[in-house]
């Protein structure tokens, strides 16, 4: 593929992760906070993980809190990255890009259902949308995340852990996913070779 | 859980132990002899639909010595299923870099007796959700016991801990996974010790991992469906295909089991 990739660097541990699932689509994927290359990007990929407030305040040092909710290519937020696509996080009552209307809440633990919400789950599709094609029947992804985000009219996709809360979102060119496609064996890759493919 | 109901699926987890960056199988804890290559055994679990891998740096901890990363980079590159790395963590440097190099969880066992804020620390430094807390544990005068250095039996002790105490405390601390290994089940293959593990799912409200004592298909569905544990970890029958994951996996399915098929 001729596309640039860009990954924005928010500091999570999964960064390598993602860079390595790209490479196995054959993309270079190009780790950076610098606002001409991700403007000039034909994709951006917002990854994640830990904690809300570090990873806004990193955002923030960077203008990118500005920048990222502007960006008219293909933008893919991932776990952390798509919390923070939401006006809000109620972990460390944190402000964030606004892209997406709601707050991020904490999942709830309840009889049977774990906190964190760690292992495979399956989508439920909310919407109609060229993904189902791109994604095996009933494709399992893994999670791990203690926070999420609720059903909303973005909400593509929703998962259930005790309660539903979103697994992929999408608004305009802005997509997201709770879940880790890097991590998330064939039906991780369908995403991000689909999500590729967008123009 | 219904395999019917949209839910999270039960976890099946080869473990694989590591020696000088090769997958080694021990032969009563003294003598290991090299199985293969770590990523090619690691693909192959993959490929055979193993929902997590665990590597163990089985020589780490009684010797003091740390992880050697290079071939966690490796696997992370080559793997597209989570994996966790346990064995020789006993700092939040190391803990950095075997994340950096593309582990999705790290498992302390020793350090975390030896230190038990070393948790608190990891927690907050990483989340809760990559901090995983191995015990092995044994039944021992009318109570369940935590053994500390299993890794080297000239160094194995007892770590002056109650079980289930220890593992009250280690979520207090953040631990966001615990892996209950009970030693008396171990190798013997008789099945895991639902007994103990349905203590431990009685107190634990983090993700239960059961460990120990696999020796046929049935044993799994029995700690699933007695011990409500989230997943199930094996070595022995996994890595002389006695089970084969797919096999295994199909059969759980058919017993209402949530299981993740391809």
């Amino acid at each position: 593929m001729t596309s640039h990739v860009v990954l924005i660097d928010s500091g999570g541990y999964n960064i390598g992760s993602v860079k390595a699932a790209l490479q196995r689509l054959d993309v270079d994927a190009e780790l950076t906070v610098e606002h001409d290359r991700i403007l000039s990007a034909s994709h951006v990929i917002l990854p994640g993980v830990g904690a809300a407030g570090p990873a806004m305040d990193k955002l923030r040092a960077h203008g990118l809190d500005r920048l990222i909710p502007a960006l008219q290519q293909p933008v893919l937020g991932i776990c952390l990255g798509m919390q923070l696509m939401y006006s809000h996080s109620a972990e460390g009552n944190t402000r964030c890009l606004g892209i997406f209307d709601g707050d991020i809440q904490p999942l709830k633990p309840s009889e049977g259902n774990r906190i964190p919400h760690m292992g495979w789950n399956q989508l439920q599709w909310q919407q109609q949308h060229p993904l189902q094609q791109a994604l095996p029947a009933s494709a399992w992804m893994y999670f791990v995340h203690s926070f999420a985000a609720p059903v909303t009219e973005d909400t593509l996709a929703y998962s259930t852990h005790g309660d539903t809360f979103a697994a992929m979102a999408q608004r305009g060119n802005f997509l997201a996913a709770q879940f880790h496609p890097e991590r998330s064996a064939q039906a991780g890759q369908a995403l991000l070779k689909h999500f590729l493919t967008t123009r | 859980m219904s395999a019917n109901a949209p839910g999270l699926a039960r976890r099946i987890i080869p473990c694989l132990d590591v020696r000088d960056g090769q997958v080694v199988k021990g032969v009563r804890f003294r003598y290991h002899r090299v199985v293969g290559d770590i990523e090619a055994l690691a693909m192959r679990y993959r490929d055979q639909g193993a929902d997590e891998l665990v590597f163990y740096d089985i020589t780490a901890s009684p010797e003091q010595r740390s992880v050697d990363i290079s071939w966690i980079e490796r696997v992370s590159r080559v793997i597209d299923i989570p994996f966790c790395v346990a064995g020789g963590i006993r700092s939040i440097a190391t803990a950095d870099a075997v994340l950096n190099a593309g582990a999705d969880k790290i498992s302390l066992n020793s350090p975390a007796l030896e230190n038990p804020d070393l948790i608190n620390r990891m927690a907050d430094r990483f989340g809760s959700q990559c901090i995983v807390i191995g015990i092995d544990s044994i039944a021992e005068n009318d109570s369940y016991q935590v053994r500390q250095y299993t890794g080297d039996p000239d160094k194995m002790r007892t770590a002056r801990r109650q079980t289930m105490d220890w593992i009250k405390e280690v979520q207090q601390r953040g631990a966001g996974e615990i892996v209950l290994n009970c030693m008396d089940a171990d190798g013997v293959r008789h099945g895991y010790d639902v007994t103990q593990l349905q203590l431990a799912r009685s107190i634990c409200q983090v993700p239960l991992i059961a460990s120990g004592g696999a020796g046929q298909q049935d044993h799994f569905a029995d700690v699933f469906l007695q011990a409500d544990v989230d997943g199930a970890l094996a070595a022995s029958v996994f890595h002389s295909g006695e089970i084969a994951i797919p096999d295994l996996k199909h059969w759980l399915h058919s017993r209402q089991i949530a299981i993740r098929l391809p």
